[in-house]
């Protein structure tokens, strides 16, 4: 009696833990939100997957591009930037008190039909020294990539270059 | 000169948690009273120790001695002397000596309420605290020292940040270090019982005032997060299933289900493995809290400390303390029996079953927070988990998991009779459909989360207050029961008025974001909302925009003011926003004030949030913590709790 009650009470712990693992990699497929820096956008864009497309979300991060924000009543315009390309952001709501040009910024929203990246969310840092690791990732290899590509493209001209 | 004393001391405490580790451990195997006895001594010792670098740290931010590196990193002279003295724990390494202090203090609590345990138990109690000293001492000493000097000293301090100058902040990572901490005890009592081989009912009924404790603690810490995240970042929400409140979120989820665990142990003498089991997970998942918020592996508003040598270091503390101790369990578990029978129908079965929800629920946060770990350690790219994933997989749980609490009081200990059971809870079922049936019909919007939220928090209360007439004699007799009893009705209750309060404000919730102007009107939830007047001013270390906003209720009620300020901090050179709440009964209006117009900086945009019932969350919340510590008041608890409240 006492083995086979063990044996149902143990089988209930599995099934149950079974439906829970079950329920979050279900979950997860759904719900879980991927990092792109404007580089990759890029790419994306033109190779028109389907990561990014219309109303997917996602998030972008980046640097907020010096001299791009516009206020425009409760609206806000501005560009994100890697350094190797490019993104407009437009959101609908109060900046972050840390929200500032050249400062790093990350974005949760969705393309909308335009090309114009529609934030829903701007993440709001504690403290000016934090960057957010994607953003400094994603920074970090924008510059090698452009360090490299500068190599390659100088090597055959090293003799005239100051 | 005292920053020396301070590092001294701790090098000494390290030395001596090393001693306090093996010795009384030595002693317990081989029978040695004076070994043993010396456990005691060192633990006092090493209180004493880590209170001296405690207050040399103080002392060196009272004063902003910035030849202190940890100072100058994170002081300013012109914080208020409060602030001064809270941010010694504001950072890394101030806040991982806390930490320390705070472990030394709970093993002085413990060597002194495991008096009425074995003489070889306790020493092996205090040896397994020993050993959690010098791991984190060491973390301190060779990654995170606070007692660096800095040469030549800075004229002035780098830390002004003004987000951090608050008291509900100031008291948040102290209460909540209390409840991680606090769960060693339990820890420190698993391993020795698996040393021993033997656990009984006296271990529970000691061990769980330590348990109750921390988890109160714990409780108090994670609710004050959540009330300063309203109130001050402005976002008007108040859980962000930020990784690093989830690092909170796991240990509590497991010390609840290890609370109710230790509870049965005690009455029932079963479900001894599992209740060891618990013990090891919680502080494990205290650790891993500790790791995930120290290590900054994770994207996260609190992650500040980005140095991988001390992530790492963490890591190893974790492996070790959770690794050896299961490695432990697994060799020793199969000696430890539970004696009596379980039977089907009971309050044990019950709370076996909250137990599996609570354990479900922290491996779905587990798993959610560290996803993202993971897909980018495959290098599978970077990601993040947010609410959607939580709620679709806790929310699930809540039905099945409200029911039984609901329904676990009513049922008795080792024999419950199912009939008695249902004619018990009769009443509140139907007193629970005919409301919920109201509110469905004529108050609440119709959505499926809101209604599952307030079934399940209205079946709980009126489950519990059907159970406390039944135990009080219609409500007239209140004194003969424990007040563990009265304890768990206050957590409970707490428990009901959380869900229905974190369902209301997050479905019911109103938001408006506008441009005013002075003499603007916006009707928001059924106020009248008209911008008065604006001033400007200064402050302590600030300049201070006030806008005042005049607001009319449409139900006839007396009108009121709310003055949302944004600062600017110029030594800091950071703009911070205070919100303006009101609260009403149980609801709150909250007004925050975004930017004001380039061009014209008397327009602000504006943005008004209505909360119903979002009072009910915190005042739930509260009411949880406080359940907890009237519980420590029970008679049986009393006497292995004393020194804790």
């Amino acid at each position: 009696m006492k083995k086979k009650q063990r044996l149902y009470f143990i089988l209930f712990v599995l099934g149950c833990l079974g439906v829970a693992v079950g329920l979050s990699l279900y979950a997860l497929r759904d719900n879980i939100s991927f990092f792109y820096s404007p580089k990759e956008i890029a790419a994306y864009r033109s190779a028109n997957d389907p990561r990014i497309a219309a109303g997917k979300t996602f998030r972008l991060g980046g640097l907020v591009k010096t001299g791009t924000v516009v206020k425009d009543g409760a609206v806000v315009r501005f560009t994100v930037t890697d350094g190797a390309a490019d993104m407009d952001v437009e959101y609908h709501g109060i900046v972050p008190d840390l929200f500032r040009e050249g400062q790093g910024v990350v974005a949760m929203g969705s393309l909308s039909d335009g090309g114009v990246f529609a934030a829903d969310e701007l993440l709001a840092k504690h403290d000016e020294n934090y960057m957010p690791p994607e953003v400094a990732r994603a920074l970090q290899q924008a510059h090698e990539d452009g360090v490299k590509s500068m190599r390659e493209y100088a090597a055959p001209v090293t003799g005239d270059a100051p | 000169m005292i920053a020396e004393l301070g590092h001294f001391a701790l090098t000494l405490a390290l030395v001596l948690a090393l001693v306090q580790s093996v010795v009384p451990l030595v002693g317990a195997q081989r029978g040695r009273g004076a070994w043993m006895q010396l456990g005691r001594q060192a633990a006092w010792s090493l209180m004493g120790l880590c209170t001296i670098a405690l207050i040399s740290l103080i002392h060196a931010y009272a004063l902003s001695d910035f030849s202190v590196r940890n100072v100058a990193e994170n002081s300013h002279t012109m914080k208020p002397l409060l602030y001064k003295i809270t941010g010694t724990w504001g950072n890394h390494e101030g806040s991982m000596l806390l930490w320390v202090w705070m472990l030394a203090l709970w093993g002085v609590l413990v060597a002194q309420a495991a008096k009425s345990l074995p003489a070889a138990f306790q020493s092996r109690v205090i040896a397994v605290q020993g050993m959690i000293a010098a791991g984190f001492l060491m973390f301190l000493l060779f990654t995170s020292n606070p007692f660096l000097r800095l040469d030549p000293a800075p004229a002035e301090g780098l830390g002004l940040n003004p987000v951090l100058q608050d008291l509900a902040l100031a008291v948040h990572p102290p209460l909540l270090y209390m409840g991680y901490v606090g769960f060693s005890v339990a820890f420190c009592f698993a391993i020795a019982a698996l040393l021993d081989k033997k656990i009984d009912r006296h271990w529970a009924t000691v061990l769980r005032p330590w348990v109750l404790a921390a988890w109160a603690f714990l409780t108090g810490g994670i609710a004050l997060g959540s009330v300063w995240a309203y109130y001050e970042l402005g976002w008007g929400g108040f859980w962000f299933w930020d990784p690093v409140e989830n690092a909170a979120l796991m240990p509590w989820l497991a010390g609840t289900a290890l609370l109710h665990s230790v509870a049965v142990l005690e009455k029932r003498d079963t479900l001894k493995n599992w209740t060891i089991f618990l013990a090891i997970l919680t502080f494990s998942l205290s650790l891993l809290g500790t790791f995930l918020v120290r290590s900054g592996v994770l994207t996260s508003v609190h992650a500040f400390a980005v140095d991988p040598a001390r992530g790492v270091f963490i890591l190893v503390l974790l492996a070790l303390a959770t690794g050896g101790a299961l490695f432990l369990y697994a060799l020793r578990a199969p000696y430890i029996r539970g004696v009596k029978q379980f039977t089907p129908f009971s309050r044990e079965t019950v709370l076996l079953l909250n137990n599996v929800f609570l354990f479900a629920a922290a491996a779905t946060v587990f798993m959610g927070t560290l996803y993202p770990l993971f897909m980018s350690a495959l290098q599978l790219g970077a990601v993040s988990v947010g609410t959607p994933y939580y709620m679709a997989t806790l929310a699930p749980m809540l039905a099945p998991f409200a029911l039984l609490m609901g329904a676990a009081p009513a049922v008795v200990w080792r024999a419950g009779n199912p009939r008695v059971t249902m004619r018990r809870l009769l009443l509140p079922a139907l007193a629970t459909l005919a409301l919920c049936l109201f509110l469905i019909l004529f108050a609440v919007p119709q959505k499926p989360f809101l209604w599952l939220s307030i079934f399940a928090g209205v079946w709980i209360l009126t489950a519990l207050l059907q159970d406390m007439a039944r135990k009080t004699g219609g409500f007239k007799s209140f004194r003969y029961l424990p007040l563990s009893y009265y304890g768990m009705l206050v957590a409970h209750a707490g428990f009901a008025l959380v869900i229905i309060g974190a369902a209301a404000a997050t479905q019911m919730t109103t938001e408006k974001i506008l441009v005013m102007q002075t003499d603007d009107r916006i009707s928001v939830a059924g106020y009248d909302i008209r911008l008065d007047s604006q001033h400007t001013g200064t402050g302590w270390n600030y300049n201070v925009d006030r806008i005042t906003f005049e607001v009319v209720p449409q139900d006839g009620a007396r009108a009121f003011r709310m003055v949302p300020e944004k600062r600017w901090y110029p030594v800091a050179s950071r703009m911070t926003s205070e919100a303006a709440l009101h609260l009403a009964g149980m609801d709150i209006l909250y007004i925050v004030l975004g930017d004001n117009e380039e061009n014209n900086r008397s327009r602000w945009v504006v943005r008004i949030y209505h909360h119903p019932l979002i009072g009910l969350l915190f005042l739930g919340a509260g009411m949880i913590a406080f359940g907890g510590l009237l519980s420590l008041g029970t008679r049986r608890a009393r006497k292995p709790a004393e020194g804790v409240v």
